[in-house]
């Protein structure tokens, strides 16, 4: 049994309501590759984070090397021997791969000094383990890939034993995560320790020995890899919920209102999120996309509905071409019918400083039912938001109050509400259940299916892959930023997860 | 904005708050008054007496005060949109011009009130006009206005500097100011409005030009909280990308905003050239666009905070001015400091005493304060 | 002819000076991440307490030292209210400029009681022009010798400062950790936080310097080239090197290229005052500048071509003017406001974006939270 490189006990964080970790145990081997595999806000990143000390645990202890450890800076977690690979790299993006690398390892007060040090560690560095890259490039110049590389270059240079990497793989191509996996593997070899946070199954099999799984905050398994299956890690990973059952009747599905067409969207760092997707919604059916968060499904919903440009590709509203990839405004769209609920309700679909009342108009707060000339009908405003707050049990009953002060669940209503109401013949709507409470879960699921039963097309992505089961007619998996497979609502979950991971499409490609 | 919307009672967030920055800008203000060998509280007394002790003060306190709504207001309205519009001082100085034009034309031939809306709308739209090409440039070029409307503000005095001495002073006049204009150009005082209390105003200048601030403060409100312009404003002020997700163009509402502010500030040209001097000279802003940062501010961007603000400044030139006489060593630049306090206070380090409030009013009643709302569900 | 051109440089070089270190001063400031509008502020406390110390004590340096003193203090003023409150940077920059607008005038009147005045400095209560080693044996020399005796030689050595100032906040910048450590958290203090070095410590050091450099600016202009303080002194000079920074595009090298063409600007609006001025006296250093600032800014050249080419530059066009003027344009009398606002609109043209894009440090003007 080879001693353990970290170990963690007991560690729980809170940020306000939220429990990002609750009781965490872990305990990584020296030596090994030990993945963390968890849905997106399973709490993995909070979790890594803590052990880098970039957050500080509410309680629980760190063990670093079998000494019990204090990390409480960034600091303390480098003179520890640990290094982080962030989700989004920390680097100076103008600066050179050596400032980069050198910056807060200086050694010295003099640059050239520790420039010239550098270069040969570096060529160090390249030689043992691969990492080839011109110290003198740019980094804004140089491609995501060799970037990450840079990152994994100031760890080691730092003389890290324990390397974290938080979803490495999310902006690499294929071969550039192949080559990664070798570095990896190589680390691995020289007696370091590596912990690989993903939510990809495959690279969790391909790569690790030993597999933690997270869910909702809390550590749920651990295995080791060669004795689990994608199967049980998938079930572990999604969890056999509750399964809320809606009662719905049979789709009947009728003229397409919504086509997509080769789509293809980047995002602001200019890498390709949505891959050439083409879907059709028809009126009166729900369409779910299903998929891990992050493989393109907020951009296509965001491209759709005009509120980010495309590069590529048609979309068309009852048959009418929606300029995706020019000037698309989301008011005209919604003249058009076509609304949106979108997944990131705080920042996007609510001004939280705004009252209630106010939310409940945003966007169509230029619709002639809630203007007199150029001033808002106030009346009206308030009569429809109570209505609304009526319609829609939305808690307190308040149209005044700031819409800050609502529960998550009552400002989704407030989104859903406003949308809703407006009698669109298509409905885009994401994350519609993202933090909201059972009841109100209950309650949207049953306003959407009311949605198609009246006729309207249904555009759902979630990652609640329940959510999206027991609602949609037909489920489309998007995998890296393509649609990966269609199936009927009665797919199983190991199914589904199976393609959310990617895994079918590899096994088709080799 | 790293605590927007934490939980304090309304009356906490809009008046316990301000006046506690208030408060403590006002013993800062002390201590400078102790440096120079006074004593505060006789200040104090001195300056109160000052601005509010007489018909004439309260009419002088009120005569700035009108600057300053305007100035105040043009500042505010920017902050709805989510800019910050520095450029007040240049914006009015400039409109200066409109409003001098229509005088000088205008002056011999139709009476003050015919005159009055002509350069009302000469000095909004100058001043608009001045305001519009830093909005260009940010709404289209992503120029920073702050910037750019520093720099409008050099280039608009040097603009005024040039026009005066060069251009629009009479032949063989010395001063670099226009011609007295005549009658028709010249406002009413206000002093009725006194005398009905049994005050005399004795020369105050306050003019009608009051009566227009406390007009547009209301017409400012009915913008910012009853307008479909006003709500996309606001919109956009609070966050752009909601702003986009609700079909409402980023530019237009830039570049809208800042001509509205721009004509505010203009406004604020009338009530020294037409109200007062009867001229345009050099200088006449005289900081009261810089003002204007500190009263919008202070006021919350709330017209009639605005209002009360902008009183409290004319209040502060006023009795200042009073209290130089009493105390030379305290001249009337005690203002500046005062504003430079207020804004330093009620702006850069507004949320240095809420933590404190916050606790306190946590520990007196916990139920009031609920849970802080999660900030997202991601980890 | 010559010697107008001499006279004008030399000038040039005197109100350039402050300029440069108010400019340099920001340039630590803003490179660290902290937009700082309050230069004009620090400058005038800097200009107000130097006089005042130095009129007291009767020695420059006790004056120096006491505007570097309020001036530092301004700037953890500003540091506090920006870096640990996270205020609005801008916000805080305007409140400290009106602070001191005013303080400076009201004890300066209680003080001294000259209307805002200080008393009048002479002797060592005041920065005298320092000959340099030989001025005087070399000024028969033609060309060289009045370049170096009149031009070069006799400044205040807080001038020599400035300008030494340059090449030393380039090495700060560019060769040293504390200088990379900067830039750094200028442009990604996640990256530096992520790094284990702290982002407040280190920009606090940044806006110290500010306060440094915008003391010695002041100094200069209270204790050596007038001889004590009057009310509003820096009179805007704060924004011109803002401005200046702004054009400079956050570099040192340029940065003392552009505060030389505003301050060469300066210098030839007080001279040219009311009178028609041949092109023979402006023109050359005029394209002398922008020829170096061009080169400098847009051009990616290394420093000796660009002073060579700039230097070639100014004597063709002096030459070129000496040949043109008996055909060339009539004196012209320029406005002389047009050449104040000259500094603000070229700056105002290259924010537009028409002559290259200043952009400025990335994380700048934005207080630094820890992302969750």
């Amino acid at each position: 049994m080879a001693e353990a490189a970290i170990q963690l006990i007991g560690i729980n964080k809170s940020f306000g309501a939220v429990r990002a970790n609750r009781d965490i145990n872990l305990e990584v081997e020296r030596g090994t590759i030990h993945g963390i595999i968890g849905e997106n806000g399973a709490g993995k990143s909070t979790l890594m984070s803590i052990l880098y000390g970039f957050y500080q645990a509410d309680s629980g202890e760190v063990h670093v090397g079998g000494k019990a450890t204090s990390i409480h800076t960034p600091n303390d977690a480098i003179a520890a021997g640990i290094g982080m690979v962030h989700q989004h790299f920390m680097l100076v993006e103008n600066f050179t791969v050596i400032e980069n690398v050198i910056l807060g390892a200086e050694g010295e007060p003099l640059l050239n000094a520790s420039i010239s040090k550098a270069r040969s560690e570096l060529q160090r560095l390249e030689r043992e383990y691969g990492l080839e890259v011109d110290p003198d490039a740019i980094i804004e110049e140089l491609p995501v890939g060799l970037q990450q590389r840079v990152e994994i270059l100031k760890a080691l240079f730092r003389g890290c034993d324990i390397l974290i990497l938080d979803e490495p793989t999310g902006v690499l191509t294929p071969a550039e995560a192949d080559h990664l996996f070798r570095i990896l593997k190589m680390l691995k070899d020289e007696g370091k320790t590596v912990v690989l946070i993903t939510h990809k199954l495959r690279e969790i099999m391909a790569i690790t020995d030993t597999v933690s799984v997270m869910r909702q905050g809390t550590m749920v398994a651990t295995r080791k890899t060669s004795e689990t299956t994608v199967e049980e890690l998938a079930e572990l990973m999604v969890g056999r919920r509750v399964l809320l059952r809606v009662e719905k009747g049979e789709a009947k599905p009728a003229g397409v209102k919504l086509s997509v067409k080769d789509l293809t969207v980047k995002d602001s760092r200019g890498v390709v999120m949505v891959d050439g997707v083409s879907l059709e919604v028809r009126a009166g059916e729900i369409v779910g996309i299903a998929g891990v968060a992050g493989n393109g499904q907020s951009e296509l919903i965001e491209a759709i509905s005009g509120i980010r440009k495309a590069e590529a590709g048609t979309v068309l509203l009852d048959g009418k071409p929606i300029d995706v990839t020019g000037h698309a405004d989301p008011g005209e769209l919604r003249d058009r019918g076509l609304a949106h609920v979108p997944e990131d309700r705080h920042h996007v679909g609510l001004v939280l400083a705004f009252e209630e009342a106010e939310n409940s108009v945003l966007g169509y707060h230029d619709k002639p039912q809630y203007l007199r000339g150029p001033f808002l009908n106030i009346e009206a405003i308030h009569a429809d938001a109570r209505e609304k707050i009526e319609k829609y049990d939305i808690r307190p009953a308040n149209d005044r109050l700031k819409t800050a002060n609502f529960s998550g669940g009552n400002q989704q209503k407030i989104v859903l509400a406003r949308e809703i109401e407006q009698d669109p013949g298509v409905l885009i709507v994401g994350q519609p259940t993202r933090g909201v409470d059972v009841g109100a879960i209950e309650f949207i699921h049953k306003r959407l299916i009311a949605m198609r039963d009246a006729g309207k097309a249904v555009l759902l992505v979630s990652v609640e892959l329940d959510e999206i089961r027991s609602l949609s007619d037909r489920i489309l998996v998007m995998f890296a930023g393509r649609v990966v497979g269609e199936r009927g609502p009665e797919a199983s979950e190991g199914e589904l997860g199976l393609l959310m991971a990617g895994v079918e499409r590899q096994e088709a490609a080799e | 904005m790293s605590t927007p919307f934490a939980k304090l009672p309304r009356w906490a967030d809009y008046g316990l708050i301000p006046l506690i920055n208030l408060l403590v800008a006002f013993i800062v203000a002390g201590i400078v008054v102790l440096l120079v060998g006074e004593n505060p509280l006789k200040a104090a007394a001195v300056l109160v007496e000052g601005a509010f002790g007489s018909g004439q003060n309260l009419a002088y306190t009120l005569y700035y005060a009108t600057t300053f709504i305007f100035t105040g207001l043009a500042v505010a309205v920017a902050f709805h949109a989510g800019l910050f519009n520095i450029g007040g001082e240049g914006q009015a100085y400039i409109a200066g011009i409109g409003v001098a034009a229509v005088c000088l034309t205008f002056d011999g031939i139709l009476p003050w009130w015919l005159t009055f809306p002509l350069a009302i709308v000469a000095s909004a739209v100058v001043g608009a006009a001045w305001a519009f090409i830093p909005a260009y440039l940010q709404a289209r070029r992503g120029s920073h206005i702050v910037i750019t409307t520093i720099m409008f503000n050099y280039i608009a005095a040097s603009v005024m500097v040039y026009l005066l001495v060069n251009v629009i002073k009479p032949a063989g006049s010395m001063a670099p100011q226009t011609r007295d204009f005549l009658e028709g150009a010249q406002l009413p005082k206000l002093g009725w409005l006194f005398e009905v209390f049994g005050l005399s105003v004795r020369s105050a200048p306050l003019n009608v030009s009051f009566l227009l601030a406390l007009f547009m403060a209301w017409v400012v409100w009915l913008l910012i909280w009853r307008t479909k312009l006003g709500f996309e404003m606001r919109t956009f002020g609070f966050s752009p990308k909601a702003a986009r997700y609700a079909g409402i163009g980023e530019a237009r509402v830039t570049i809208v905003a800042m001509l509205i502010s721009g004509g505010l500030a203009g406004m604020m040209a009338l009530n020294p050239i037409m109200g007062d001097q009867h001229r345009m000279q050099l200088d006449f802003v005289s900081g009261a666009g810089f003002v204007g940062i500190a009263v919008a501010l202070m006021g919350r961007s709330h017209p009639a905070g605005i209002i009360a603000a902008a009183v409290l400044f004319g209040a502060l030139y006023q009795g200042g001015a009073e209290l130089a006489f009493e105390m030379p060593n305290v001249s009337r630049d005690m203002i500046v400091i005062m504003m430079g306090l207020v804004i330093l206070f009620a702006g850069a380090l507004e949320h240095m005493f809420r933590p404190t409030v916050q606790t306190i009013f946590a520990s007196l009643s916990p139920r009031s304060m609920g849970v802080p709302a999660p900030k997202g569900e991601g980890a | 002819m010559f010697d107008t051109i001499i006279q004008l440089c030399d000038a040039t070089l005197r109100v350039s000076a402050p300029l440069l270190l108010a400019c340099l001063a920001g340039l630590y400031s803003e490179r660290a991440g902290i937009f700082d509008i309050g230069l004009e502020g620090k400058m005038l406390a800097g200009a107000f307490a130097g006089a005042s110390a130095a009129a007291v004590s009767g020695s420059a340096w006790v004056g120096l030292l006491v505007a570097i003193l309020a001036a530092v203090a301004l700037a953890l003023v500003h540091g506090f209210a920006s870096i640990t409150h996270r205020g609005n940077q801008i916000v805080s920059g305007v409140a400290i400029n009106f602070i001191v607008a005013g303080t400076t005038i009201i004890l300066g009147q209680a003080w001294f009681q000259q209307g805002g005045r200080t008393p009048s400095l002479a002797g060592a209560a005041r920065f005298e022009g320092i000959t340099l080693p030989g001025a005087e044996a070399v000024r028969g020399v033609p060309i060289l010798g009045p370049i170096y005796s009149e031009l070069l030689s006799g400044h205040s050595i807080l001038v020599y400062v400035a300008f030494l100032m340059v090449p030393l906040t380039w090495w700060v910048l560019f060769r040293t950790r504390f200088g990379l450590r900067l830039r750094a958290v200028g442009e990604n203090p996640a990256a530096v936080d992520t790094a284990g070095i702290s982002v407040t410590w280190l920009r606090y050091r940044a806006v110290i310097i500010t306060g440094v450099l915008t003391g010695m600016a002041g100094a200069y202009l209270s204790v050596a080239q007038n001889a004590g303080f009057v009310k509003d002194m820096t009179a805007g000079k704060g924004y011109i090197a803002l401005a200046a920074l702004i054009f400079a595009k956050w570099k040192p090298v340029p940065a003392m290229f552009a505060c030389l063409l505003f301050g060469f600007l300066d210098a030839a609006s007080i001279r040219i005052q009311g009178s028609p001025v041949g092109i023979v006296t402006w023109l050359p250093p005029l394209v002398l500048l922008v020829t170096a600032l061009v080169l400098l800014g847009y051009a990616k050249l290394k420093m000796l071509p660009v002073i060579l080419g700039s230097l070639a530059a100014g004597v063709v066009a002096y030459l070129l003017a000496v040949v043109l003027q008996p055909y060339g344009p009539p004196p012209v009398r320029v406005p002389v406001q047009l050449i104040n606002a000259l500094p603000f609109i070229l700056t105002v043209i290259l924010l537009a974006g028409f002559i290259g894009k200043a952009i400025p440090p990335r994380a700048g003007g934005v207080p630094y939270v820890k992302e969750r």
